[in-house]
């Protein structure tokens, strides 16, 4: 879509049904890229949607967190019924879901009774439940053309994750579960999902750069204050969990 | 209590004397290692212990400490020797130690690791279950809250004799408590809403005014409460309007001390006897602690989860008193620091802020995408120096990491 499209407008962060999938810490995504745009001089506009409200489909960058399995399901339920975001993404608006958003953006998931659970079908995968919990600081090198260094980050999840032919892995995992066959998280066009739950761009903000760029086009670098603690607090994190 | 069979008397002589070496060994004040001994020599020791007293739980995710020292101050009026685990070990062990130290007390009040509620429940015969509130929780070693609602309220059907005392403002609590037999509800106050936007039974949206909280598709809604928290005074059952004057400070005191009255009266204890005995509690293992160090005053407030970061902000020096937050994700803290982006930091914004513990920079991160000025300091010592003298550091910390500024401010307070 890129600034053209966008007009003088404010970039629109949406954050998609807060009041059901934010388990930990998931508004700090929305924080790092509407402090990220700001600091570059561009306008935010973050707008909260409420499960029960209509989800606007003239969003720049929607975001999904994570939740319990209860209000997973519902949130699917009520996601396929609005219809926004579907329509929003195939408009190329940008889509990043953590863990559990990233299993409902798929074409299914498995549900609070392990049942299989119709997701949103806007990335090409499909989610059930695995043996055991994954838990923990998770490692991945991110695919190569998307120009963004290692993830860091935590996991917390039971999900089994299979891509199909219209996706690709995001990353390959070091240290943890991801995906469970080795990869981590996936991503089409602008979609994006991840297994790092929470705030996975404050610890990643080569991806929040990324997720920006593919909103509002190319960026230039940031410094100062903001990104000297975020380059130490990276740096701590990478440095306390061990590859492998 | 002298009709332990021998087993459990082995267990628990054996159990007291593992727990007396510990205290020498300086590990601890001893309270679990005795339990866990007791318990490998007769596994069904709790209920043993438990028999022929009358017992009372106390569970959820902020306050148990606090509340279940206040309830054993309010039990104290009936003359009699309650037995407690003071000092959080709230898991089995723990209560069997409590019980083991105090042989021949009639009542006993426990403070219960929410995961072990249906066991325990089962084991001691509760005679109360006091619900306080639920709320995310490290995250990565407790179970999810809806699920923890689900197994408690299948273990209050399950227990007919059982009182549940359940702080009705809790949507969460209230839907676990209605599965109970017996129900005193209590108008606690909830200040956390971000685990309770929808309807526990139906999933809908809760719509929420003065009155309360009710679900917008299905009939339920905030049960009307037999007691009430207003302000700094409780409304009793009779419509008496009594002021609270705790020496403990804040709304989450305030609202663990009507929840403690509702328990005493099950007991029998008036609110005005429960009260005098209540308000003499100052701090509750080392919580709320006022010491001095270097000419200057420290308070030290322990905030382990978002709900209780937002309950001790409350408790902050009115005076824009300096405050340092500590923040450790060590085991019993949770790994996972994503928690900290749900606590909105801006209401320190005004005030000196400083920054220390393990995970200090997770914290410096965070602080600096709320714009709230803050100087990352190496420890409690570094924070004092920097307050002027004759001045007050006010400190919040998560659990090890309070357990370490506690140790290094001294006990002694
Ligand atoms: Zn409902």
């Amino acid at each position: 879509m890129g600034a053209h499209a966008r007009g003088p407008s404010n970039l629109r962060l949406v954050w998609v049904y807060p009041d059901l999938l934010s388990t930990y810490g998931d508004r700090g995504n929305l924080l790092v890229l509407e402090r990220r745009a700001r600091l570059r001089g561009i306008g935010v506009e973050a707008i909260q949607v409420n499960a029960d409200q209509p989800v606007p489909r003239h969003g720049d960058i929607y975001l999904l967190g994570g939740g319990e399995d209860l209000p997973q399901v519902l949130a699917a339920r009520r996601l396929r019924t609005d219809a926004g975001l579907a329509a929003a993404a195939a408009q190329g608006s940008v889509v990043f879901a953590v863990c559990a958003g990233y299993q409902l953006i798929g074409a299914e998931f498995g549900g609070d009774k392990g049942q299989p659970v119709a997701g949103l079908e806007i990335l090409d995968i499909r989610s059930g439940r695995g043996e055991r919990r994954g838990v923990g600081e998770i490692l991945a090198d991110v695919d190569p053309e998307l120009g963004v260094p290692r993830l860091s980050g935590f996991e917390n999840h039971q999900g089994v994750t299979r891509i199909g032919p219209g996706a690709r892995p995001l990353a390959r995992v070091l240290t943890g579960v991801g995906n469970g066959d080795g990869t981590e998280g996936a991503y089409a066009g602008r979609v994006l999902g991840t297994y790092l739950h929470g705030p996975a761009l404050v610890r990643n903000p080569a991806l929040a750069d990324l997720l920006l760029s593919w909103a509002v086009g190319t960026l230039p670098p940031l410094d100062g204050e903001y990104e000297a603690w975020t380059a130490r607090f990276r740096e701590q994190r990478l440095a306390a969990v061990p590859v492998g | 209590m002298g009709k332990l069979p021998m087993r459990a008397r082995v267990a628990t002589t054996l159990g007291g004397a593992a727990g007396r070496m510990s205290r020498l060994a300086g590990r601890g004040d001893g309270s679990v290692i005795g339990g866990v001994i007791g318990l490998r020599v007769e596994p069904g020791l709790l209920s043993l212990l438990a028999a022929d007293r009358q017992v009372v739980l106390v569970t959820g995710t902020n306050g148990k400490t606090t509340t279940t020292r206040l309830i054993t101050s309010a039990l104290s009026a009936l003359g009699q020797q309650v037995a407690s685990n003071a000092f959080g070990a709230n898991m089995e062990a723990g209560l069997a130690a409590a019980l083991g130290a105090a042989p021949e007390a009639p009542y006993a009040v426990l403070e219960t690791d929410e995961k072990y509620v249906p066991s325990v429940l089962q084991a001691t015969n509760a005679r109360v279950v006091t619900l306080l509130n639920l709320s995310r929780d490290q995250m990565d070693r407790a179970a999810e809250i809806w699920l923890v609602a689900r197994r408690w309220r299948e273990a209050f059907e399950a227990a007919p004799d059982c009182r549940v005392v359940a702080n009705a403002d809790d949507p969460l609590i209230a839907w676990a408590a209605s599965g109970a037999h017996q129900v005193t509800w209590v108008a606690a106050g909830q200040r956390w809403h971000e685990d309770s936007w929808c309807c526990p039974r139906c999933g809908s949206h809760l719509r929420r005014d003065d009155l309360g909280w009710r679900c917008g598709e299905c009939e339920f809604s905030r049960p009307s409460a037999r007691w009430v928290l207003d302000g700094s005074s409780v409304i009793d059952s009779a419509g008496r309007v009594t002021e609270l004057s705790l020496a403990l400070p804040g709304r989450a005191n305030r609202s663990n001390a009507v929840m403690a009255l509702a328990v005493a009266e099950v007991f029998g204890v008036s609110p005005a006897a429960a009260l005098q005995k209540m308000r003499s509690v100052t701090s509750v293992a080392g919580r709320y602690t006022q010491v001095e160090r270097d000419g200057r005053t420290v308070r030290l407030l322990l905030a382990k989860n978002p709900a209780g970061w937002l309950e001790a902000f409350d408790v902050l020096d009115p005076a824009r008193a300096p405050v340092l937050l500590s923040v450790n994700a060590q085991v019993p803290d949770g790994r996972d620091t994503s928690w900290l982006w749900d606590v909105d930091y801006r209401v320190v914004r005004d005030r000196p802020v400083f920054v220390s513990g393990e995970r200090g920079l997770d914290l410096a991160v965070r602080l600096e995408a709320d714009g709230v000025p803050f100087e990352l300091v190496g420890g409690i010592d570094e924070a004092v120096s920097r307050v002027r003298p004759g001045g007050t550091l006010d400190v919040i910390a998560n659990y090890t990491a309070f357990q370490q500024i506690r140790t290094a401010v001294g006990r002694a307070a």
